[in-house]
């Protein structure tokens, strides 16, 4: 498998690498889904800058409201870092299911956003954490809200001569009471179904409530019908069931050699069911 | 020293698993070039131009060959001829080099480009423009048939390359099944399977101008094989010019047994360029072209009378062969897969019907287990689901059936209806202990109360037998191999008493370097320190026919011990002379012969000492002390054994989980345990993976659209439960060391057992489907339990 020749350029900070950045160029972070493609010739870039040497964005900070992830920080340590766990249990527990050891020990969540793969595990996650992308570029940085991040098939709101430095992610009462529950292709292992929930409940009441899904449909994306059934409501295996039914309204669900529609369909509810069931 | 029958820790993984491996690709020659092979993106096409020119003037472009430059040289033969029941040949298109006017796969070799590096050769490729004329394609073997479909050849009407029938005549199983108190009958898919060996295959083509010699290295199971086609059928090449070097081969699965058209090329366009020359696949050139496996459609009846012993079976197959005869690919569905349909039961009327069948896909041949796993799936499926039918215990349906016990020395081998006739077996031994081990007395109920609580629960049987250690010449020969089928030793006794052991056999996962040298260490009573094992190399071994088919030790194995008993009876009479004694009087043991009764001894480092520095010497007698040996069997061997799966479905996503597997296998006399007990694990996950994650998929026109390991399922270690493997001993009464052959045996008896689970588990709760398709995907259950 013998990619096209390109410029390796290293980046030792982000500024340099925004400057570095040509119009056919690309970003290389942990590479685990752009190595592949350009081996395959799918991917062709003129050069790549490398930004896995940046100090910078390998930190994981906590802010005493939130947590900011940095962009090249990988899943093996996304998954293990104990403040994560405590306060946001759902990225703890899909870094840790993410693709293999290597894949975890290498991979970085920013290089994963940025890529946008529907099947990919962080775009739902994120969703449903209400996290902040913050995205830096010549002019300095600009801040993008998650649910306006994923904009399409392997899209984001990322532009041109754009890094992404870190996710912010708030340590809200909703992500503290939070999980992940996945169904993997078993070839890739990324998620046939990956549905993330969080919800924060008042007496007993679901006071706010953020599901999303990543895998059934060509983005990831928030099930609303799930959330407004929710809201208000004490959670029940009936309410819960009834609210799953709506998981993927609206959504064009992928139909792929892995899973029908249907069938994804159905596990859709399954596993908002599944979620839900544990919060 | 007693080394047989010992775990000896494997003297090959040191160098293995620190990356000291010799294989192919690793090897670097001053002046190595590049090669890269432009394949067909199209499953069916005519070429109606190829402009080269531009790829040709592409920086450090040594050249670029197609077609037309090798026309006059053959392709690449099979080895194997099977006939039309009516006496014809079989259709046996040529398997170019590199097509001339149209492909016939996607994968399929349009042009060669060298280059200085690797890089040079993959851009230039790109820049060759190949003008195509794209048409329809036959891809489902059971449609290809069809009158009116796309023909692969035009040579081969309806695309059928045989047919081909087995057993007793069709009128007597019609009329057996025709008084059957009950028919099972089952229409089912073995779906294709890519091979995946680790490595993938290379091969450098060395031809050396100063003494006229080609040398071949190359990642093959079958060195010398490969030599005799690559010669005498592809390039007529003299043999005595080449050397086919294969040392250290990433696994091969059978994948690895054949003579590919990229050996070939490379050896006729080294000498056209004057360079070495290096070819490695990429991993998805491994995909589209290594030969898959598999892939029969197949309708069978079984008959049974009220007492459940079976009458009749009956089996319609269609066999697909892909686009081209690969080197075993007529044998497989036809002598290794018809003839094991007699299975471990007494059938008395058996018959099989078969078509082999051209599609615009690629090669189909032998991959581990070659024809004997179609042929147990399709008996155990019929078993399991015939109790199912018949509401009958499927241990207890097994058992009345069962072939009674014969150890093949006292007691005559079995005959049975398909040709074979059986060395030695017990098979309500296997059965008897893995449902001990299993507890199967209190399974069913654990399965009633789990299915009160929503849980389903199934259990699969599979017991089953193979045919190894192929085979006697002159049987393989009748039933139209193109090839003997013996294996040649030499072992090589040096002056300090060291032994070289020179084998035909090859390893390429198998762990002979420490099988092979237990067995010699063992007989010659010296540490296994003291010998080593060659292999791989056609100018250091005589000869040989390679490792498949789990023959290695039965048949390489037999010719080792036959050199080393000519050691030992030449040594004698050395020994005897420096003893003063006559060799009757002489014992051998621990590594020196002692004169009967008295402390009078040499040593083995003595006695080889004195044949190679004869000055006191028995008169007569040549000096050396080195012998080579060929063995042919007398039968095939036969191992057998019964496997239980244990398996749990989630009814919400019909997704299976694997509780628990339990191998019982015969495989005879075991030499290293540890190993044996390696090769079971690997076949059973292999042959789960059948069962539960594997399938090459290919849609409508032809593209294979699970290529790549982010498509196409690949067992893993976490897929599994800890597997439960014993094992019962029948040792093989015709050959020296009384072993049966263990490398298949996993993936043979492995895949029903968890398809007859899953159908278990759906009939007690209510769902009685009799199939689904492999491999047992969620939705596939979850279909079947939802329709």
């Amino acid at each position: 498998m013998i990619p096209a020749s390109f410029e390796y350029k290293k980046a030792t900070s982000v500024q340099e690498a925004i400057s570095m950045l040509g119009s056919e160029d690309k970003i290389l972070a942990g590479g685990h889904s752009l190595i592949p493609a350009m081996k395959l010739r799918l991917n062709m870039p003129t050069g790549l800058v490398d930004i896995s040497k940046i100090e910078s964005l390998k930190e994981i900070r906590d802010n005493e409201k939130s947590i900011s992830i940095g962009a090249g920080v990988s899943h093996a340590t996304i998954a293990n870092n104990p403040e994560i766990s405590k306060h946001m249990p759902m990225i703890s527990e899909a870094a840790s299911m993410i693709g293999d050891i290597q894949v975890r020990n290498v991979g970085t969540i920013g290089g994963s956003i940025a890529h946008a793969d529907p099947s990919a595990d962080w775009p739902g996650v994120l969703l449903a954490s209400d996290a902040t992308v913050v995205i830096a570029n010549a002019e300095g940085s600009r801040e993008v809200d998650i649910d306006q991040f994923f904009t399409g098939f392997f899209e984001t709101a990322l532009q041109d001569n754009e890094i992404i430095t870190h996710v912010r992610i708030p340590k809200t009462a909703a992500n503290a009471n939070s999980c992940y529950v996945k169904f993997v292709q078993p070839a890739s292992r990324f998620a046939i179904v990956g549905c993330a929930a969080a919800v924060e409940k008042v007496n007993g009441s679901v006071k706010s409530i953020r599901v999303a899904f990543n895998g059934v449909g060509d983005n990831a994306y928030r099930a609303t019908g799930i959330e407004n059934a929710l809201k208000d409501q004490k959670l029940s295996a009936e309410n819960i069931g009834s609210a799953a039914s709506h998981a993927t309204d609206g959504i064009d669900v992928m139909d792929d050699h892995f899973a029908s529609e249907n069938y994804r369909s159905h596990l859709a509810s399954v596993f908002a069911k599944r979620a839900l069931s544990r919060l | 020293m007693s080394y047989i029958g010992k775990s000896v820790k494997r003297i090959e993984d040191k160098r293995l698993v620190t990356g000291k491996g010799k294989y192919t690709d690793d090897i670097k020659i001053p002046g190595l070039t590049h090669a890269y092979i432009l394949r067909s993106p199209y499953a069916s096409a005519n070429i109606l131009g190829i402009d080269t020119s531009a790829a040709k003037s592409a920086e450090g472009v040594i050249s670029v060959f197609v077609g037309t430059d090798i026309e006059g040289i053959r392709g690449v033969p099979t080895g194997w001829q099977v006939n039309f029941k009516n006496g014809d040949t079989m259709k046996e298109p040529a398997h170019p080099l590199l097509v001339t006017d149209a492909v016939r796969h996607v994968g399929d070799a349009v042009a060669l480009v060298i280059a200085e590096t690797k890089e040079q050769a993959r851009d230039a490729a790109d820049l060759i423009d190949v003008d195509y004329e794209v048409l329809e394609a036959a891809v489902d073997p059971a449609e290809a048939i069809k009158d009116g479909a796309p023909l692969v050849h035009e040579d081969a009407p309806n695309n059928i390359c045989f047919d081909w029938e087995l057993g007793n005549p069709v009128s007597e199983v019609d009329a057996a099944l025709a008084k059957a108190h009950h028919i099972t009958s089952l229409d089912f898919i073995n779906q294709r399977l890519v091979p995946n060996a680790i490595e993938p295959r290379s091969a450098i083509g060395h031809y050396e101008e100063h003494n006229d010699h080609y040398t071949l290295y190359t990642s093959t199971q079958n060195p010398h094989l490969t030599r005799l086609l690559l010669c005498a059928f592809v390039l007529g090449i003299p043999e005595h010019k080449v050397r086919v070097v294969s040392f250290d081969v990433g696994g091969g699965f059978g994948s690895k047994i054949f003579h590919y058209t990229e050996e070939a090329l490379v050896i006729w366009a080294s000498r056209k360029i004057n360079r070495p020359i290096k070819w490695t696949a990429e991993r998805s050139e491994s995909f589209l072209t290594d030969a898959h496996g598999r892939d029969h459609v197949t309708s069978a009846k079984m008959g049974f009378d009220k007492a459940g012993k079976m009458v009749a079976l009956k089996v319609d197959t269609i066999a697909n062969l892909g686009a081209y005869l690969s080197t075993f690919a007529p044998a497989v569905p036809t002598w290794l897969h018809g003839t094991l349909l007699q299975g471990l039961y007494t059938t008395p009327k058996i018959h099989i019907d078969l078509k082999a069948v051209f599609t615009h896909t690629n090669a189909v041949d032998a991959y581990r287990g070659a024809g004997r796993p179609e042929a147990t799936y399709l008996l155990e499926r019929l078993v399991d689901l015939a109790a199912l039918e018949m509401n009958m215990d499927p241990a207890e349906l097994r058992r009345i059936n069962f072939i009674p016990a014969f150890n093949g020395v006292t007691e005559p081998g079995y005959q049975t209806q398909v040709a074979l006739q059986y060395d030695s077996g017990n098979y309500h031994g296997v059965l008897d202990r893995a449902l001990e081990k299993v507890g199967y007395k209190d399974f069913r109920k654990a399965q009633q109360e789990s299915l009160a609580k929503g849980k389903l629960l199934g259990i699969g049987f599979s017991t089953y037998i193979e045919a190894c250690g192929i085979a006697p010449s002159a049987v393989v020969g009748a039933l139209g191999a193109r090839a003997g089928l013996f294996e040649s030793a030499q072992v090589r006794v040096q002056p300090t008493g060291k032994v070289s052991v020179y084998t035909g056999s090859h390893s390429h996962g198998q762990g002979h370097e420490t099988t092979f040298v237990q067995v010699v260490a063992d007989k010659l009573g010296i540490p296994m320190e003291d010998v080593d094992l060659v292999h791989g190399d056609s100018d250091a071994v005589a000869f040989g026919m390679g490792t498949y088919g789990s023959r290695s030790l039965a048949v390489g194995g037999s010719a080792i011990v036959k050199s080393v008993e000519k050691i030992l009876e030449k040594g004698a009479k050395i020994a005897a002379h420096k003893l003063e004694a006559s060799v009757d009087d002489l014992d051998y043991a621990n590594g020196k012969w002692t004169v009967k009764g008295t402390d009078k001894s040499i040593a083995f480092g003595d006695v080889s000492l004195t044949a190679y520095v004869p000055h006191d010497y028995p008169q007569g007698l040549e000096p050396g002390l080195d012998f080579a040996s060929f063995y042919d069997p007398t039968n095939f061997t036969y191992p057998f054994g019964a496997h239980i799966a244990i398996v749990e479905i989630d009814k919400e996503t019909g997704k299976v989980t694997l509780q628990r597997f339990v191998a019982v296998d015969d495989v005879g006399n075991v030499i290293n345990p540890m190993i044996v007990e390696g090769q079971i694990h690997g076949g059973v996950a292999q042959g789960i993976g059948q069962a539960m994650l594997e399938g090459a998929v290919y849609d409508e026109s032809g593209q294979l659209i699970n290529g790549s390991y982010m498509d196409y399922a690949m067992p893993r270690a976490d897929d599994f439960p800890s597997f439960e493997v014993e094992r019962t001993v029948t040792p093989c009464p015709h050959n020296p060391l009384g072993v049966k052959g263990a490398g298949e045996a996993g993936t043979i008896g492995s895949t029903p057992a968890v398809v007859n689970a899953v159908i278990d588990a759906l009939w007690k709760a209510g769902f009685k489907v009799k199939d689904i398709k492999m491999p047992l995907t969620p939705e596939r259950v979850w279909t079947a339990m939802n329709n």
